[in-house]
């Protein structure tokens, strides 16, 4: 019977008096933890795909939506642009740049966008090839891991797409039908929530069903646009973007080139650090009140333990008696308050790890359904390791005032109470 | 076995009182009587060390009890004396086995759930090893006590009214008890009360008024 055993007994033959500090304190710290989780996973989601792009190019409007759209494929297109408008940054030849790609954006499978890009996109995000083949003809698509195991295709499979984002059957193009031709390794990037195809299918899609809404009935035999070069053939075709990697980014005409497209094109061209950077402070003010809200709960919660611990040791004055008159010393009876308020606080931040785990594991879904990344509560960060440290330190503090109380209660009146 | 000379104390602002001086050998009893209010818990609580005397002394297997430091006191009170209260203070969360665990463990000793169990069957109530204190009877709670009071072989075993909330039968029967498991063990026994029915029962006796 140690010091331990008798603290975890008290606690446990007494259970309804502690729960509500216990839930409390596991709330603030699910908060904090759930907080930091989610914190976590976005900025890695955020900047893993910034994946050295140094320069996305698209049709002008706001920059930060066309980022959004165009690297985390969690927004809409700001506009197309002409592969005319574009021609110079299609060029390979183009002194600057050693990567150029363009998306032509439009419609989705089941939330998940298909992408009308050539292969340039794989070397970008550093994705491979795990089974099949990548696309080569108009309706063959490559998916990325994660489309694959939440649409559960498989190579050989086709399906209809649908107009935008939306889930819609009226507005799914009737008659195009995808076939699936490779899947992807799971890269951790946004490549895995991405159906890739050529620019040419996207178009083809969207001609086919404006004709077929103007009631004629065409069949297209463009030959299937891949490369750049290909791309370059068709001057009057739309695209949304480009994603451009430099060749060297200290180059002082690199530096330059963002500006000469913004005021001499009809074209706006945005740094995606620059324009995250901005988001982070948007969305920042936002988790910082929350934060601090979960750290109110938490102190919130460290008075309830220690009004819990407080009221639960006047009750028990005859026990803490009893133990001095068995022989136990002043500091035993410190040792035991403070035991019952790490056990406490041990308790609450297992709770906590269970809300904020636990919740993450079930938000994930939606969570990706809105931000293309792949979410997970089944991962300890260091800010976990963190909290365990305040958490019982917390509990220590709240328990100091009730355990040094017990160690000086005046066991000859304790005991000569009559009642 | 306990020994008190002179033993006086005082509560703030209140007068002094003095105790007539206590003796009683192992193996042996001794009777405290006394009114209520007359200052025998204070007795009680000097004896066992539970506070402190003002003046006199009091010693316990040849150790005056004023010599100690509060810690050292605390265990020489768990290792020489068993305290029997009017009470019967338990832990509650704590079984009858328990209870007895934690005072061998409190006083320093080895756990011996034999002596545990041993002591029990002797009293009668080895089947009621695993319940919890509220689960028994009156008469059960005060043969627990008794056994909590010996678990340690105690020098001294002190009984703050053992008999007066029980009729004449059962307080001839508690007497008994308490007596015999005291001589078992060879501790001294000290019964502090207010219960004139054993004052012909006890030839050692003081009274305090």
């Amino acid at each position: 019977m140690s010091v331990l055993k008798l603290a975890w007994k008290n606690i446990v033959s007494n259970p309804l008096n502690l729960i509500l500090s216990i839930i409390l304190f596991g709330l603030g710290i699910g908060l904090i933890s759930f907080l930091m989780l989610l914190n976590t996973q976005l900025s890695e989601n955020f900047e893993k795909n910034l994946a050295d792009i140094d320069l996305v190019i698209g049709a002008k409007g706001s920059p930060l939506q066309m980022i959004l759209c165009s690297m985390y494929h969690i927004d809409n297109p700001t506009g197309n642009i002409t592969v005319d408008e574009a021609k110079a940054f299609l060029n390979s030849g183009h002194p600057l740049l050693e990567i150029s790609v363009p998306l032509s954006l439009g419609d989705s499978y089941k939330r998940h966008r298909i992408v009308g890009t050539n292969d340039g996109i794989l070397e970008l995000y550093n994705a491979q090839l795990d089974q099949g083949k990548i696309w080569a003809q108009d309706l063959d698509v490559t998916i990325g891991a994660g489309v694959a195991r939440s649409t559960g295709l498989k190579i050989g499979d086709s399906f209809k797409s649908s107009h935008g984002f939306d889930d819609d059957a009226d507005l799914a193009h009737d008659h195009s039908a995808f076939n699936v031709v490779g899947i992807l390794k799971p890269s951790g990037s946004v490549v895995d929530q991405l159906i890739l195809t050529n620019p040419s299918t996207v178009w083809a899609v969207h001609d086919h069903a404006a004709e077929d809404h103007a009631g004629h009935d065409h069949v297209h035999h463009t030959p299937p646009v891949r490369s750049n070069e290909e791309l370059l053939q068709h001057p009057d075709k739309d695209i949304t973007s480009l994603l451009i990697k430099y060749k060297d980014k200290t180059n002082y005409r690199t530096l330059s080139l963002p500006r000469a497209i913004n005021e001499h094109t009809d074209m706006q061209a945005a740094s995606p650090p620059y324009e995250i950077n901005k988001l982070y402070s948007l969305i920042g003010v936002g988790t910082d009140a929350i934060r601090w809200l979960a750290i109110l709960i938490a102190f919130v919660s460290a008075i309830s333990i220690f009004i819990s611990l407080y009221k639960s040791m006047k009750e028990r004055k005859y026990e803490l008696s009893l133990i001095r008159v068995m022989g136990g010393s002043r500091a035993i009876l410190f040792m035991l308050i403070v035991i019952e308020g790490i056990i406490l606080s041990f308790i609450g931040f297992v709770v906590g790890m269970i809300i904020s785990h636990g919740g993450m594991e079930i938000m994930s879904k939606f969570l990706q359904a809105s931000y293309r990344y792949d979410f997970t509560g089944w991962r300890v960060i260091s800010g976990d390791a963190w909290l365990f440290v305040g958490s019982i330190a917390l509990g220590i503090v709240a328990a100091l005032i009730p355990a040094y109380q017990a160690s000086y209660t005046d066991i000859h009146k304790a005991l000569s109470e009559k009642n | 076995m306990i020994n008190t000379q002179n033993l006086s104390f005082q509560y703030d602002n209140e007068e002094l009182m003095s105790f007539p001086d206590v003796n009683c050998d192992a193996g042996e009893m001794m009777l405290v009587l006394g009114q209520s209010g007359v200052g025998k818990t204070t007795l009680l609580h000097l004896l066992s060390g539970i506070i402190r005397a003002k003046g006199g002394s009091v010693s316990i297997a040849g150790q005056n009890l004023s010599e100690l430091s509060d810690k050292k006191l605390d265990h020489f009170r768990g290792q020489y004396i068993g305290v029997i209260f009017q009470k019967f203070h338990f832990i509650k969360s704590l079984n009858v086995l328990e209870n007895l665990t934690i005072a061998q463990k409190l006083a320093g000793k080895q756990i011996d759930k034999n002596r545990c169990k041993e002591l029990l069957e002797n009293l009668q109530i080895g089947h009621k090893i695993n319940s919890k204190i509220n689960e028994l009877s009156q008469g059960e709670i005060q043969r627990v006590a008794i056994a909590r009071a010996l678990v340690n072989n105690p020098a001294v075993i002190l009984a703050d009214e053992p008999t007066s909330a029980l009729d004449d039968s059962n307080c001839q029967a508690v007497l008994d008890l308490l007596s015999t498991q005291a001589k078992q063990s060879g501790a001294a026994l000290v019964i502090v009360t207010h219960d004139t029915r054993l004052k012909d029962m006890i030839d050692n006796k003081i009274t305090i008024s």
